[in-house]
Parts: structure tokens; C-alpha cells; sequence
């Protein structure tokens, strides 16, 4: 047992022993720290003022390289902070007062006006370069790097144009900077802060426990069961922004190495509860290119680098934008308990809104994705008001498997339409022994809405969604033709006719 | 109109022989490496005094209710706690009104009329406990019905301002005649501000009466004189401070005083320090946003799309005081007209008093509905009468030696709107790119293209004459360096930057040696709100009357010192040629303190000829025009209604800008607000008037990929008529309305469903429900064509 949380504040070490659970890191920097570089805008996560960046040794054992992860300060616990190192605004300028090189070219290219979300442009544009092919040898995973780099951050003045050339210059001409001087010495750092104690501290509220093996994890969620568990707790924290709720204890899952890889299995791709939505978005790209889409417009980069595809399911959104496209897949949810593992069909996770099936002791372990079979055409769609960084009004998930042009199996699967994520059973039975064109459509929307009553909110009314949910097939009629038309305008790309 | 006197003894000025930063140069933004660095310094960000509390308002839970009874006593018990307040405990007058319509307690008293409305304030020694424990308190209400829509407004029918009607001509008459009539409704949609940086205040008590408050706020004399009032007691005993804002936009020119106001009370009531920071949900349920409209429209055009008569009501949601609703309505008329000539017309407005946030300004003041609702009658007439939009437009535009005479019967003597729009129109290819478009449609089954260029014209001044002052105070502190300090406050625009260039030119020193010092009550007094586009214009001018007047006293001192004539003593770059020597400007400085010159001055300025009689609706309110014009494609999803603006074309007229890089910034910035407000930025009331957009996740304003891919912007070279400072013009409202373009690319592509035929009547927010269901509308109509369309 550890009864310190230890990290690198900058190149400082910092060993914490009372503290909170539910203390957030922006609060902490703003405080005790006082690093006002660090900027409070919304305290929920989607602004991105309070952007800073985590650096953690990522890569085989033997061949760690640091990488370099912006997180939301707002919704980040300060014990999530175990083992990493935290870069804010103040840590970039170099040792002689100089601006680092992506902040001479926000100034430069008169990238701030009020100034407020600068701070977090800077710690978002820093992230960008050091994720760069230049600094990974990897290629660029996204077509549109520099916009998924900024999607969660906003700006109220600039119109993000200046921002955005900035970035483009700081992308054409990558200069290494004191970080990569310090790679080495710091990543020796960060491996030598590694151990598999469990943590638990205390501080003002409660208890925060980190174990950091399974058998501890699930002893420790025995031991409370009125414990809240978080994995990146970009949902949590917001109970705790938002709600004022008391969080006791807190066990977060983060350090448990055994929940944080993927593994191939023979039913498919097994992810851990504690993979990240970016890794498991990079991942999941590989058997689609819609699930590499569903992702990179899943939150932003910083929930994507905090949240998890465990959290995203466990926690029961009736969204949840992963859950519609993984039961379409037809996976499966692990769970486990101190008395044994128990898997079930995801869709069955979903009782109703608010309630799922979890044991007050058992906590998800993983989702195995089963890979497409031949002849199975996905589609997901994501609809929202906004493209990126918002939550979907509707998200329709599509396996078919067809015969020739004949639907023979169909898997239909929608968030947003009811409480939970849900199958389209009444309207996957209808398709099936249908041709895929435009005579499914109408035997589709009437199945359609005897599948779903969704309501009305801020998001949209029930009758767009209701209409939206049925117009979907219509677009993967068209994508499925021979010839199929420009459907879609999510993904980023240079305008056709421009 | 640069005041630098051609130097007829010295050599002829090398090229480079220029001062750093001065007039009409690109120069950064004043704080733009503290930004950068995190070392910029907002209000939160201020080292704490010892004793602080922190305070957090109690809301109303209902729309419209009388307050039975307030029981706060767990409110008080909670942990942390250190006083409470409520409207009993204001020892002036509980009342901020904006407007003196002594409409808007700052604390509810016996009846609450929104949702959110604070009725009690708490203080505790962290910021978390004031959280927590304003939540505890037990509030019985007894509900009244609300008035919510514009459905019950209208049958409510209670104003908070008298209307305006403009009118010339007798629309009436040429209605009835008219080959084409028109007739419709428009809704246009609020916007929430979403300054980053929340309202916040923090307050420090003084001795006896005095209190010094730092406040995010667009308008520190107002803040004054409201704490003052609150407090009961003299502008004089209250000093309000800002150095910086983290945005505003209209948000903080009135909404802000009620955070500094309740934290002066609870700064004089506890004797502490007191800094009140809303969370950023609390901050949007309290504060009012733009205004959204409501807008019948009758028009009567000839059959080659000529307008001959408007008839227009614009309503407006003001929510439940009057706040600036009335000027903001009335700006709302003045730009009814945007770019173009109504032979006869006759606007008027509704501002209808509602149980909801307090409305107010946000960039362009009304200004933007009024040019929407132009911009609709537009349209409506290209429809029916088979032309492009962009036609119709120009061939109503305002004439500039007839045809130029506005709604409110001023003269337009600067027009310069249809030479703008042909160039832009030329520079984008808008012609052909729109034909290409509309045949591409043709083949594209679901994703359809549109296209549109509207232009903007948007008068400068505030319509309260008065408003229209300024004042500056300058100081040579007797090592060369300058302290400048003026009225206008600084919230992202580039306003501190830009009248420091001014000082910077006018003494010929480089602009790094004038020092840019925060905007307080205690060093200019009575200052009008840095608004209406209007900072630059007044502030540099204010400042620049301080520059002469030192100057002069320079000139004089040299002259007599040195023995020469005055007209010999010249300002040179970071020097002063006195006679057949140069003398550098820090020498000469020292040499005028040493000779007991005194080196701070104070300047001021009014802007001449502008007048207004509101009950005539007659007058000429503005001192100039602003002209921009923006040509938008997006691109529209027919089966769900998503959308992508792929490209913008703008041609904005900065004057001779005072700062290129500063304008284009406000250019880019003003386009992109102005096309999120008129496509994803929704405000969303449940039934029970509860707004339930209330923070970024569920309120939408455009992300960094909503920007479009290809988006060029050119200033229009336009030397101001008027003689302005350095003869530039405004610019901090008018690029937001050339977000329109944005609304009518979506239009035009929704309308190309059915082959052009019909008016798509697009509203905003165009959210992807709104355009699906346009999208709908067209088919609807494609399939069973109405006998007359």
C-alpha cells in the first residue's frame, strides 16, 4: 500500500499525501500551485481552457516512448496524476524566459484576443507537434489532424483561422524542443515511479484508492461497495463539478495494467476497460473506417485521452456513442467480481435509463469486438448538431449481411432514440429476405417506429429523430450502390466545386 | 491622414526610418506573449487578500412566481458559511437597471419573473461552500403563469419600452397597388455570449463609503455608479478597475453589474474581501443573451424583383426587465434596411417583456435581426420573381446621389456597398461557381450545394448621443516612457493596442514605450461603454487629444529652450529635431521635467454631427457607415440536414485600418460568431421556461472544423469620409452580420430540392432540424406544386 500519489509537476517531483478523491487537478493548480496559466471556462470538460498535458512512457515493455496526452484539468481527479508528468502553459517557455515555439507562432500569427482559451490552444498545439509524424515516425491516424488536435478547444474571438495557420507552421517546420532534449531523462523519471502498490490516500471528502492489479481492484470494490469507480471520470467528475455530490471512496481503475491492452482472441478484439477512447478509436479503425470516424468525433482529444471504452459503456448513456456501433458488432461486455467473470451480450448491459446489469462488486473488465465476417457491410452514423464535440441527437449502427443484393441478417442498433442504447428489432426483422434498395426504405421507417418513441429535447424533437433514425437507410442504400453519390459532409475534406 | 508635417530641412527619411508600432501597422496584440505564457492576468487570477470570501447566488427555481417565503437559515448553518444576504439587507436602492426603468432588482424581493433570477446572495470562506450552501436553501413559491413564447407575449402584451416606428413614404398606398406582394414571418434565434472567461467580481472594502471593485465589464463607469447606488452613497466613494476581459461581446456591458454589485454589498457588509465567480451554468441561466426576433414581413416589388414598399413588425423575446432592449430594438429598425432602398416603408417594434433571461446587448445590438430580416425580403422577391438573390440585391441597392435616403430620413453620403460587392463578386467567381453548383446538385442525390453573397451595412455611433464621448489621460513620466490610460475597456478586440498605436505615431516613439494601463473609474471618469463598435473611435481620438496637448507644451519648451521657431521643432522617429539638431526623445523629456513642463495631459473627444429625435424617428444617428460583403458555399445533407460551410469570400471596409492584423482578426472572429449564431448556437427553453442550454455541452457555438476550409479575407481599401481617427473606421460589430451569407448558402442549397422554384423561408438557428425540415418543406412542394406559388 502507497499512501502517496507521486508526479512530475514540470520537472519537479511532487509527492502528495493528503488529498481528496474528487479534488480536480484545475482546482489544484489554481490553488495550492497557483499556475493561473490554467484557465476555469466551463468546469465540464468542453471548453478546453484549462487544456494541460500529461506525459506518460507508452510502448512495449523495454521500448517505452513518452507520449504526450491533453487532458481537461476541470474533470481530471489529482490522483488520476499518479506516475505521469504534467506539462500546464508556464512549464513550455524554455529555460531563458523564451516562448516555446508554438507560442511565438500564436503570437506571431495573432492567434489570441481576449487570450482566455489560449492556454489551452498552446497546451493542445504543443500535444499536436509532439504527436506529429515528425516526433512518432507513425503517419498521421486522422485526415485532419490539426482540427481533431483543436475540436475541444473553443474559441469565442479568432474564428480559429490564426490558430490554425499557427498550428500549420508549427507542423511544416518541427524544431525539437527541451522535451525531447529531456526524453531520456525523463522517461527514466516516470518508469522509476512505477510500482504495483496499491494507492490510498485521504484528504478533505474521502478516500482514493488506485489499485494497480485486478485482483486488488476487485478486492477493493468488494471491500466498498458504495464505492464510485472511475476509469478517466470525464462523466464522474462532472457529478462533482456540477452535482457538488461527495465521492466516497473513489477507486480509479487507471493504474491496473491488465485492464489496459488489447488483445486478439478468437471471438475478436478484446479491449480493456482501461484502453482510452483514443487507443480504442485507433484500434477500431482497423476493422472500419466508420468506427475510426465514430471515434474521431467521439468528445474531443482530452476526454478521448482520459475517457475510456470500458467508462463509456459502464456508466449507461443512453448515447453512449461507442455502445449502438459495438452492439451492431454484436459484442460482448466482461465483467468480473472477487467471486469470478460473467460475460454477457452487451445489449443486455442496458436495462433501462439509469439502471444496468452490475452487480454493486463487479466492474467491467472489457469489450470483445468480434471482427466483420465476409459478406457483413457496417455502416455507423453519428448526427448531431455540431460535427465535433457534441453529443449525438442520433446515432444509427448497421451490420447487414447480404446475399447477392438480399439482406439475410441484420443487426440494427440506435442511441439516442430510446434510454439506453438499443436494437432495432422490429425493423431488423423486416429487412431480413428484403432487397438493399429503395423498396426496403418505407418497410424500414414503418418497422422503425414501432422500434422506438424517442423524446424531445435540447438536442432535437422526436420527430427528427424518429425521421433522421429512418433516413439513415436511405443513405446506406445509396453507399451500398454500384455507384454510390457523396453522402456524407462529417469528415473534413477539401470542398468538391470550391 | 497622418498629422506629420513634411520636414523641409532634413534629409529625405530613409526608408526604415519608422517607428516601431505605429498607425495603420500590423502590430500584435498588446498582451498577445502573456497569453501565450499564461501570464496574462484576469480578475480569478489576481493573488487573493487575506479573509477573502467567495460568494454564490441563490436562483429562483421558477419562471414566474411570488415568493411565499425564504427560509435561509440552512443556508447559514452550512459549513463554511459566512454571511448571507438578501434584497432587505442593500442599504441603498436594490435596483441596476441599466437603462434607469427601475425594472431590475439586483435580488428578487416578493416575486421572481425567471428562471434563474438571484434572490439571495451567500458568502463563505471557499468557493465550494458558497456552492453547496446556496443550494440548501428552502424556497416556497406561489406560481403565476408565465409568459414564455411570443404566442403568449403577444397576448400578454406588456412592453418594457415604448416602440419605435421608422417611416417614410406611404407604404400602405404603394402596397395596395403593388405588382407583387409578399408576406411572411421570420424567427431568428438568441445567442448565448459565451465569453471564456465567465462574469466574475471582485470587490475590496475601503475606508467608511469607499470600495474598489475589479469587474469584468464592458462599462466600468455604469458598474460605478450602480454600486453606488446599491450602497447609497457617490460615484466618488467607488472605483471600478478592469485590465482585461476574456470576451465580452455585449455580455458584460450590463450583465456584469450585477456580479460587482453584490460583491460590493457583501465586500462592505463583511468587511472582507469578496470575489464572486458563477459557475458557468449559473452564469448562463442568470444572464441575458442576444435577442431573438420574431419578424412579419409585407413587401411589394415589381416584377423585375425592384422593392417598391416594406412593412415590417420586428417583436422581440427582451425577457423580464427592459435592460438595453429598447436601443437594441431600435437598432434592430435602423438596419431593417441593410444595403438596400425602400421607396415606401414602415417598420415598428414589439419589444415584448417576457419571463426569461434579460436580453441585451451582444455584438451588433439588434443591428444583426434587423439585417436578417433585410436579407429575407431579398430573397423573397428573388423567388418570386425567378432572379439569383445577388441580382435582386444589387439592383436595390442604395443609390449614392439618389435613392440614399434611410428609413429614418438620414442622407447615406459614404455608400460604397455596390463597388465592394463587384469586387468581391469578381474575386470569388461567384457567377460561375454558382452555376457549376446548381448543375452539380442536379446529379447529387442527397448532398446539395449552395451559394450566396449579401452584403453588410451597419451604422457607427451609439444612438445615444451622449454616449458618444471620451476621454484619455496621458502621462510622460520623466524617463520617456508613456503611461496611456483612457475610457475604453479591453476584452480580445486589440482596443488597447491599437490607441497605444495612436499615442505611439502621434509622438513619434516606438510603440513598446507606451504602457498600456488598466481601464479604471479613478483616472478617466464618466466613460461611456466599450460598445457599438465605437472604442477605437473614441478613445483614439481622446488619446490623441492628450498626445497634442503635450506635444504642444514639447514644442513650446524646445522652441523657447533651444531658441528656434516652433514650426522648426519636428517629431522624428523616437526623436525631435529642434532647429539643426536632433535630440533624442528621452533627453528632451528629462530636459522638460528639469524645466518644470508638466507631461500629463488629459484629452477628450465627442463625435460631431450626429442627432436623434426617437419620436420624429427622424434624425441622423450615425456618423458613418461600415461596408463588408461575404460570398458562403456550404454544402447541405438532404436526409439528415447536417451541413458544411466549405468556403468564404469576404471583402470587409476597414477605413484606412488603424491595424491591419487587429481588423483581420476581428474580421475572421466576427464571421465565424455570426455564422454560429445563425446555425448551431440554440437556446433551448423547456416548457417550464428553464433554459436548458445552459453550457458548452449542450450549446453549440462553432468548433475549429465548423471554420470553413477555404476562407479569404481582404480588407477594402475605403479612407474614411469622415474624420476619423487616422480616417479608419469601426469594425468591432459589422463582420459578424457577414455570417448571413452563411444562412442563405444553406438556403440556397435546401432550395435547389426544388429546382429553385420557392423561398426555402430557411429560419435560425439553421440547425440540421431546422434545414431538414426546409429541406422537406421543398420537396413537399416539388411533388404537389400550390397553384400559385
Amino acid at each position: 500500500m502507497r499512501h502517496a500519489i507521486r508526479f512530475l509537476l514540470g520537472h519537479e517531483l511532487r509527492t502528495i499525501e493528503a488529498c481528496g478523491p474528487t479534488l480536480t487537478v484545475l482546482d489544484w493548480l489554481r490553488g495550492p500551485e497557483r499556475l493561473i496559466g490554467t484557465k476555469e471556462g466551463c468546469n465540464e470538460g468542453d471548453c478546453g481552457a484549462c487544456t494541460v498535458v500529461l506525459v506518460r512512457p507508452e510502448g512495449e515493455p523495454g521500448a517505452e516512448r513518452l507520449r504526450y496526452r491533453t487532458v481537461d484539468a476541470c474533470i481530471t481527479f489529482v490522483g488520476q496524476l499518479d506516475g505521469c508528468q504534467v506539462l500546464t502553459v508556464e512549464h513550455l517557455r524554455g529555460a531563458d524566459g523564451a516562448l516555446h515555439p508554438v507560442q511565438r507562432l500564436m503570437v506571431e500569427e495573432h492567434g489570441s484576443q481576449c487570450g482566455f482559451c489560449t492556454p489551452g490552444f498552446v497546451m493542445s498545439l504543443f500535444a499536436l507537434t509532439k504527436d506529429s509524424p515528425a516526433a512518432t515516425g507513425e503517419a498521421w491516424a486522422s485526415a485532419s489532424p490539426i482540427d481533431d488536435a483543436l475540436a475541444g478547444n473553443l474559441c469565442r474571438c479568432t474564428g480559429y483561422a490564426p490558430i490554425v495557420r499557427a498550428a500549420e507552421r508549427a507542423l511544416s517546420a518541427p524544431a525539437p524542443d527541451a522535451f525531447d532534449a529531456a526524453h531520456d531523462a525523463t522517461l527514466a523519471r516516470l518508469l522509476a515511479l512505477r510500482d504495483d502498490e496499491t494507492i490510498a490516500v485521504s484528504g478533505a471528502r474521502g478516500r482514493f484508492f488506485a489499485p494497480a492489479t485486478l485482483p486488488a481492484l476487485t478486492d477493493l470494490v468488494a471491500e466498498h461497495p458504495g464505492a464510485t469507480i472511475v476509469a478517466g471520470a470525464t462523466d464522474v467528475a462532472l457529478w462533482v463539478t456540477k452535482g457538488l455530490r461527495v465521492l466516497d471512496p473513489v477507486i480509479w481503475l487507471g493504474r491496473v495494467r491488465d485492464l489496459a491492452v488489447i488483445t486478439t482472441t478468437p471471438q475478436g478484439l478484446r479491449i480493456g476497460a482501461g484502453v482510452t477512447l483514443a487507443e480504442a478509436g485507433a484500434t477500431l479503425a482497423g476493422l472500419h473506417p466508420d468506427l475510426g470516424e465514430l471515434f474521431r468525433r467521439h468528445g474531443a482529444a482530452q476526454t478521448r485521452n482520459a475517457g475510456t471504452l470500458g467508462g463509456n459503456i459502464a456508466n449507461g448513456s443512453p448515447i453512449g456513442d461507442a455502445a449502438p456501433a459495438l452492439i451492431a458488432l454484436g459484442a460482448t461486455l466482461h465483467l468480473a467480481s472477487r467471486a469470478g467473470t460473467r460475460d454477457l451480450p452487451l445489449e443486455d448491459y442496458f436495462i433501462a435509463y439509469g439502471r444496468q446489469d452490475r452487480a454493486a462488486d463487479e466492474i467491467v473488465t472489457g469489450v470483445t469486438v468480434p471482427v466483420l465476417a465476409e459478406g457483413a457491410r457496417l455502416a455507423v452514423y453519428k448526427i448531431s448538431k455540431r460535427f465535433d464535440e457534441d453529443i449525438s441527437a442520433v446515432l444509427g449502427a448497421f451490420r447487414l449481411t447480404l446475399e447477392g443484393n438480399t439482406i439475410r441478417q441484420a443487426r440494427i442498433a440506435y442511441g439516442g432514440m430510446a434510454g439506453t442504447p438499443k436494437r432495432a428489432t422490429h425493423a431488423e426483422a423486416a429487412l431480413i429476405g428484403l432487397r438493399l434498395d429503395a423498396s426496403a426504405i418505407p418497410v424500414f421507417k414503418a418497422a422503425l417506429a414501432q422500434d422506438f418513441t424517442p423524446l424531445s429535447d435540447m438536442r432535437a424533437s422526436a420527430a427528427y429523430r424518429l425521421k433522421v433514425a429512418g433516413n439513415l437507410i436511405e443513405r446506406l442504400i445509396h453507399e451500398a450502390g454500384p455507384q454510390a453519390p457523396e453522402t456524407r459532409l462529417a469528415a473534413v475534406r477539401e470542398p468538391a466545386h470550391a | 491622414m497622418l498629422d506629420r508635417t513634411p520636414d523641409p530641412i532634413a534629409p529625405a527619411a530613409k526608408a526604415d526610418d519608422r517607428i516601431a508600432g505605429g498607425a495603420h501597422t500590423p502590430r500584435i496584440h498588446d498582451s498577445a506573449a502573456r497569453h501565450v505564457g499564461g501570464s496574462a492576468l484576469y480578475i480569478d487570477d489576481m493573488p487573493e487578500p487575506a479573509g477573502l470570501v467567495h460568494v454564490c447566488l441563490g436562483l429562483s427555481e421558477r419562471a414566474h412566481a411570488r415568493l411565499l417565503s425564504v427560509d435561509l437559515s440552512p443556508v447559514r448553518a452550512a459549513e463554511g458559511v459566512v454571511a448571507v444576504f438578501t434584497a432587505a439587507d442593500v442599504p441603498g436602492v436594490n435596483e441596476i437597471s441599466s437603462s434607469h426603468r427601475d425594472d431590475e432588482p439586483m435580488l428578487a424581493e416578493d416575486t421572481v419573473s425567471y428562471l434563474g433570477q438571484p434572490i439571495f446572495a451567500v458568502a463563505a470562506l471557499t468557493r465550494d461552500a458558497a456552492r453547496r450552501a446556496a443550494r440548501l436553501a428552502v424556497i416556497a413559491y406561489e406560481d403565476r403563469d408565465p409568459v414564455l413564447t411570443y404566442r403568449e407575449a403577444r397576448a400578454d402584451g406588456t412592453l418594457v419600452w415604448p416602440p419605435m416606428t421608422l417611416k417614410r413614404g406611404d407604404s400602405d398606398a404603394v402596397l395596395a397597388e403593388a405588382p407583387g406582394i409578399v408576406r411572411g414571418r421570420l424567427a431568428i434565434g438568441g445567442q448565448e455570449h459565451f465569453y471564456l472567461e465567465g462574469q466574475i467580481a471582485l470587490a475590496i472594502p475601503g475606508e467608511d463609503d469607499e470600495v474598489t471593485v475589479y469587474t469584468s465589464t464592458q462599462h466600468p463607469s455604469e458598474a460605478q455608479a450602480l454600486v453606488a447606488k446599491v450602497l447609497g452613497t457617490v460615484n466618488s466613494a467607488v472605483t471600478t478597475e478592469i485590465r482585461r476581459m476574456g470576451g465580452g461581446f455585449g455580455g458584460k456591458e450590463s450583465q456584469s453589474n450585477l456580479f460587482a454589485c453584490v460583491a460590493a454589498l457583501v465586500a462592505k457588509k463583511t468587511g472582507r474581501a469578496a470575489k464572486i465567480r458563477p459557475d458557468r451554468d449559473d452564469d448562463m441561466l442568470i444572464t441575458g443573451k442576444r435577442h431573438d426576433f420574431e419578424v412579419d414581413y409585407l413587401v411589394g416589388h415589381d416584377a423585375d424583383g425592384r422593392i417598391l414598399a416594406v412593412d415590417m413588425q420586428l417583436a422581440a423575446r427582451c425577457g423580464w426587465a427592459a435592460d438595453l432592449s429598447g436601443p437594441v430594438t431600435d437598432r434592430a429598425l435602423f438596419h431593417a434596411d441593410n444595403c438596400y432602398h425602400y421607396p415606401a416603408v414602415h417598420l415598428t417594434s414589439r419589444p415584448y417583456r417576457t419571463n426569461t433571461q434579460s436580453n441585451t446587448a451582444f455584438r451588433g445590438f439588434g443591428g444583426p435581426q434587423g439585417m436578417v430580416a433585410a436579407e429575407r425580403v431579398i430573397e423573397e422577391v428573388a423567388y418570386a420573381c425567378g432572379l439569383d438573390p445577388l441580382e435582386v440585391r444589387k439592383r436595390n441597392f442604395y443609390g449614392t446621389e439618389s435613392d440614399n435616403v434611410t428609413p429614418y430620413h438620414q442622407i447615406i453620403s459614404d455608400n460604397c456597398i455596390r463597388d465592394l460587392v463587384a469586387k468581391l463578386e469578381a474575386d470569388c467567381d461567384y457567377a460561375a461557381r454558382r452555376r457549376t453548383l446548381h448543375a452539380a446538385n442536379e446529379i447529387s442525390p442527397v448532398i446539395k450545394r449552395g451559394i450566396a453573397l449579401t452584403p453588410v451595412k451597419f451604422g457607427i455611433s451609439f444612438t445615444s448621443t451622449a454616449y458618444n464621448q471620451a476621454g484619455a489621460l496621458v502621462h510622460i513620466y520623466n524617463d520617456g516612457s508613456v503611461g496611456l490610460n483612457h475610457g475604453g475597456t479591453e476584452m480580445g478586440q486589440g482596443l488597447y493596442v491599437k490607441v497605444a498605436q495612436v499615442v505611439a505615431e502621434e509622438f513619434q516613439i516606438d510603440a513598446d514605450r507606451v504602457r498600456i494601463t488598466a481601464t479604471t473609474t479613478g483616472k478617466v471618469p464618466n466613460t461611456s461603454a466599450t460598445a457599438a463598435s465605437s472604442g477605437a473611435d473614441l478613445n483614439g481620438m481622446a488619446a490623441r487629444a492628450a498626445a497634442q496637448t503635450l506635444k504642444g507644451r514639447l514644442v513650446a519648451f524646445a522652441a523657447e529652450s533651444w531658441s528656434v521657431a516652433p514650426e522648426t521643432v519636428l517629431f522624428l522617429p523616437n526623436r525631435v529635431r529642434v532647429g539643426n539638431q536632433e535630440i533624442a526623445w528621452g533627453e528632451l523629456i528629462h530636459k522638460a521635467y528639469l524645466a518644470r513642463i508638466q507631461l500629463s495631459a488629459t484629452g477628450f473627444y465627442k463625435t460631431p454631427t450626429i442627432h436623434w429625435d426617437r419620436d420624429a424617428g427622424r434624425g441622423h444617428p450615425f456618423y458613418y457607415f461600415a461596408y463588408g460583403a461575404a460570398c458562403v458555399q456550404a454544402a447541405v445533407d438532404t436526409l439528415t440536414g447536417e451541413y458544411r460551410i466549405e468556403r468564404a469570400d469576404i471583402l470587409h471596409d476597414c477605413g484606412r485600418s488603424l491595424n491591419p492584423a487587429v481588423d483581420r482578426g476581428q474580421i475572421e472572429g466576427g464571421f465565424i460568431q455570426g455564422l454560429g449564431w445563425l446555425t448551431t448556437e440554440e437556446l433551448w427553453w423547456d416548457g417550464k421556461g428553464a433554459l436548458r442550454t445552459h453550457a458548452p455541452s449542450t450549446y453549440k457555438i462553432p468548433a475549429c472544423g465548423d471554420r470553413p476550409r477555404i476562407f479569404n479575407v481582404a480588407l477594402y481599401e475605403n479612407e474614411n469620409r469622415e474624420a476619423t481617427i487616422y480616417r479608419s473606421k469601426a469594425v468591432g460589430e459589422p463582420p459578424l452580420m457577414l455570417g448571413i451569407a452563411g444562412l442563405h448558402a444553406l438556403s440556397d442549397a435546401v432550395a435547389s430540392v426544388a429546382g429553385h422554384r420557392y423561398c426555402p423561408r430557411l429560419d435560425a438557428p439553421a440547425t440540421p432540424e431546422r434545414v431538414l425540415d426546409a429541406v422537406d418543406r421543398m420537396r413537399a412542394l416539388a411533388e404537389a406544386p400550390p397553384d400559385q406559388p
